[in-house]
């Protein structure tokens, strides 16, 4: 398959006249990030920022195609950081350089890509990691609604937004109960009564019909409902616009429409039965869930439903009343139960350690030696973070080697979900990036101690 | 001196002892006061344990030794023997290690495990005394929830045998550390290492900048400075006052808790395990040190020890460190993964420790990731070097050097042995023996611990 892919797409390559764009990255082990085993002796081939083909090939090349050898090397698509807050901040506890959430008035309305700074020292720590995208949300202040996020790529230019408002953030389970105002039961009520208002200010009818088979406007009208969370509250509130502003609300309308992702942060077995049944009562949405600390318990409920699962690789400890039910073998026994899943780094160092994905995922691949755990594939593992979260989002041309998919590529000087190793070269769109941060700069100039013939700061 | 000839034990029995010396004043021939050095106890007792011997396994000893294909015996909670091959008395139990290592028991000198548990509620929010800067008097055994369930995953998925329990770093002076053995417990003084030494957890920066800028100062790091000099201009005149009762006699000085820390700290006997972040301000740290008159035993978070390694090594400092860790707060802004290779290279002492409940779970693989980043900025750093991280290097600093942290025969049986190279992320405890007891083997579901909280709820006994 990959053989004959690669061939049909060299014959485009060859007819191109735009030829000198190519690179071709040879002979190291290649892992395409589709979930399958690494190819040893492999090749990709990059032409104007895409990949042509990669794998099992061996394509003749026109002279003067520049080719790199990754002999002894791996070479895999860039990760994708799952779920991050990367590019928000410079130093997380410094107020002024740290936007990933406010106490302002707005909540859904806000749109990361206008915060994103691709010069963030974080940026170029994880893209030096062999980060290339990431999924950015923003963290919820005041509101259960955090904001729109984005996917970005991690390139040093200016232009770090790949998609902007991907997705619509919220947080239910814990911390959403505590925004809203201290009581889980009081965040679904906020999020039905946002989801309506939106459904008013998009001026129409929604498509949502509840288990009585009653249309949302239907359901809106009759205060009876059959689903316990359907809250009465919502008539006597509507009109005076407490919960939500209007902009706020605008922006929940492709929410309601589907238009845009309904990400929910939640952990709970019982959150994440509650999640599920948002499903059943508004259709059109399209959710996916970060977090599942407790998915394995509900795995065959999550995989039914289709809801895309991005959790944390090794959360173990009940460190929330939430989370009780934590084990290293969550990822696993989801995955194995069919449900969607990738890694992501959630509430975890999120502003500045994606680049720690990785080892999380090569952990995942080692509890598979454990009796009684679940893990995953090494090939798997690679996909839960590449091809995996980008896929639950719905981003189709970033996150593996295959024809067509953008050039996103790293070359790492020996297995890349092993701690030992480090990437060697990033390509964002075929483009090579610098892997100089202010930590090299650093180790650079304090190499020596020795006192020299002027001060430390004069080296550069 | 007071009760240096006297055993711990006395003074735990009584506030008031005997003092059985005569001679040393010329009035007040009967009772003298004594501080009770020990009055929490340890009722630590190690479990049975079968002799063990493990076979055509690679060892590294955790002082830098390696012997590949090597063998290891330990018996009655001992290391009897480790070599390349070794003489254990026939019947003993033989486990074949080949492909796989055997470490000394991990050492985490900076934890907060039962003092901030799982789960992390506010009812359980037992790690900073933070009503006043210096509250030297609280001691984090006090605080510690044997029933924390981080203990059995540090046990199960890092190898963890000995941790230093640390109160937090609100306070310059944030109360006495205690240092626990992994083995669950119904009670902190079951945990407790026999004879372990106590330490004194200090720290500098913004942490109590912040805390107290909000509570009356000091609120810069100059009243940081200025605050913990007073203090130990104080702690050194409450000292002299009981050198002087112990030495002639007289009305016995009122005891202060919070000064009897301060007191043994200056004694040498309570080792200061210093929260400090940026170089500039452990150097000060250092002076500070000096005019005092105690002497710092380990640096926490140093992540800028890589810009003054040649002043810790000749201060004689260890600095316990994150391989990765940066940027979350202003003094971590210069973090670098190569600082604790560069503070290796240079001769001073280099701890990897965790600060973090799930960090804990993996100090073997933050080893590994410091090693490789040492070895691509050039330094060349063997795996068995690398243990020492883990091993001799957290041990000293502790002031446990002579029982733990190495595999040599004589010291106690905290045995890890990996199901594979242990810097791998492949790679998982096995077995972990305490004092040759064994307390987790992945291949027995039995032999992992499930605290009292985690009994009859969802995922009890799981593999976590």
């Amino acid at each position: 398959m990959i053989r004959a892919a690669a061939f049909t797409a060299l014959a485009l390559v060859l007819a191109a006249p735009a030829f000198a764009d190519t690179v071709v990255i040879s002979g190291g082990t290649v892992a395409l990030g589709d979930g399958s085993a690494p190819i040893p002796n492999g090749q990709v081939v990059i032409t104007d920022g895409r990949i042509v083909a990669a794998g099992d090939i061996r394509m003749k090349l026109p002279a003067g195609t520049r080719v790199i050898d990754a002999t002894g090397k791996w070479v895999t698509p860039g990760i994708v950081a799952g779920f991050s807050r990367l590019g928000l901040a410079d130093v997380d506890a410094v107020d002024q350089a740290n936007d990933t959430s406010s106490e302002g008035p707005f909540s859904a309305a806000l749109d990361v890509a206008t915060a994103i700074n691709p010069e963030a020292a974080p940026v170029a720590v994880n893209r030096a990691g062999g980060i290339t995208r990431a999924v950015v949300a923003p963290s919820a202040g005041k509101s259960i609604f955090a904001g729109q996020g984005a996917l970005i790529d991690t390139g040093a230019d200016s232009q770090p937004v790949t998609r902007a408002r991907l997705f619509q953030f919220v947080e239910l389970g814990e911390q959403g109960a505590a925004q809203a105002g201290g009581s889980r039961s009081a965040a679904h009520v906020l999020l039905r009564n946002a989801l309506r208002e939106a459904q008013q200010v998009a001026g129409g009818a929604s498509p949502a019909r509840d288990r009585a088979g009653r249309s949302g406007t239907d359901a809106q009208s009759d205060p009876v409902v059959s689903n316990p969370n359907e809250s009465r509250s919502y008539d006597a509130r509507r009109n005076q616009d407490v919960l939500l502003t209007r902009f706020d609300a605008l922006a929940l309308v492709p929410v309601v429409r589907g238009r845009q992702i309904l990400l929910v942060h939640a952990e709970r077995a019982a959150d994440l039965r509650q999640v599920i049944a948002l499903k059943r009562e508004f259709p059109a949405l399209r959710l996916v869930i970060v977090g599942a600390d407790e998915g394995w318990t509900v795995a065959r409920d999550l995989a039914a439903s289709g809801i895309p699962v991005i959790a944390s690789a090794l959360s173990d400890l009940p460190a929330q009343f939430e989370t009780i039910a934590a084990t290293q073998s969550n990822v696993g026994r989801m995955r194995a139960a069919g449900v969607k899943v990738a890694i992501g780094t959630i509430n975890d160092d999120d502003t500045r350690m994606a680049f720690r994905a990785r080892w999380y995922a090569g952990n995942l691949v080692g509890i598979g030696k454990l009796p009684g755990a679940t893990g995953l594939s090494w090939g798997e593992a690679l996909k839960a973070i590449t091809s995996g979260p980008a896929e639950a989002l719905g981003i189709t041309d970033v996150g593996t080697l295959a024809a067509g998919k953008r050039a996103d590529v790293v070359i790492w000087d020996g297995d890349p979900l092993d701690n030992q190793s480090a990437a060697q070269v990033v390509m964002i769109d075929g483009v090579e990036q610098p892997l100089v941060t202010r930590q090299t700069r650093l180790r650079d100039r304090y190499r020596s101690l020795e006192r020299g013939a002027l001060p430390e700061a004069y080296r550069r | 001196m007071r009760g240096r000839g006297l055993t711990a034990a006395v003074f735990g029995a009584l506030v008031v002892a005997g003092c059985a010396t005569t001679g040393t004043s010329d009035k007040d021939e009967g009772e003298r006061i004594g501080i009770p050095e020990n009055p929490f106890p340890s009722t630590y007792q190690r479990y049975g344990g079968a002799p063990v011997v493990i076979t055509g396994v690679t060892i590294l000893d955790g002082e830098g030794g390696r012997i590949d294909n090597g063998q290891i015996w330990f018996a009655d909670g001992k290391i009897q023997a480790v070599g390349q091959t070794v003489a254990a008395p026939a019947g003993t139990q033989t486990i074949d290690g080949t492909g796989k290592y055997v470490t000394p028991g991990v050492i985490d000198i900076h934890s907060h495990l039962g003092d901030y548990p799982s789960p992390g509620v506010a009812a359980h929010d037992d790690g900073n005394e933070a009503t006043a800067p210096a509250r030297p008097e609280v001691w984090a055994e006090h605080s510690v929830w044997p029933q924390d369930p981080g203990f059995s995953r540090a046990l199960a998925n890092g190898g963890i045998t000995t941790l230093q329990i640390l109160p937090g770093s609100a306070n310059l002076f944030g109360g006495r550390s205690v240092i626990l053995k992994n083995v669950p417990a119904r009670t902190v003084q079951g945990m407790k290492f026999p004879g372990a030494p106590y330490g004194l957890k200090m720290a500098c920066g913004e942490n109590p900048k912040r805390v107290y800028g909000e509570k009356g100062g000091p609120s810069t790091r100059m009243g940081n400075i200025a605050v913990t000099r007073q203090t130990w201009i104080n702690a050194k005149a409450y000292k002299r006052k009981w050198d002087e009762y112990e030495k002639n006699g007289g009305e016995a000085p009122e005891q202060d808790l919070a000064m009897d820390t301060l007191k043994g700290v200056l004694e040498g006997k309570i080792l200061v395990q210093n929260h400090c972040y940026r170089a500039d301000e452990m150097a000060q740290m250092i002076d500070l040190s000096k005019e005092a008159g105690y002497q710092i035993s380990a640096f926490h978070h140093a992540v800028e020890s890589y810009k003054i390694a040649d002043l810790l090594r000749a201060n004689g400092i260890c600095s316990a460190m994150w391989a990765d860790w940066y940027g979350f707060k202003m003094e971590a802004y210069d973090a670098i993964p190569e600082n604790i290779a560069f503070v290796d290279r240079a001769g001073a002492c280099a701890i990897v420790h965790s600060d973090d409940p799930n960090g804990i779970q993996r100090l073997n693989q933050e080893a590994a990731k410091a090693m490789a980043a040492g070895k691509r900025a050039g330094i060349p750093i063997t795996e068995e070097h690398a243990w020492t991280w883990l091993g001799i290097n957290p041990a000293k600093a502790i002031g446990m050097a002579d029982r733990i942290g190495s595999l040599k025969a004589g010291k106690n049986a905290d045995v890890v042995l990996w199901n594979g190279n242990p810097f791998s992320t492949y790679t998982r405890p096995e077995r972990v023996w305490i004092d040759g007891a064994l307390m987790y083997d992945a291949n027995n579901p039995r032999l992992r611990p499930v605290s009292d909280f985690e009994l009859g709820q969802t995922g009890e006994g799981d593999v976590k």
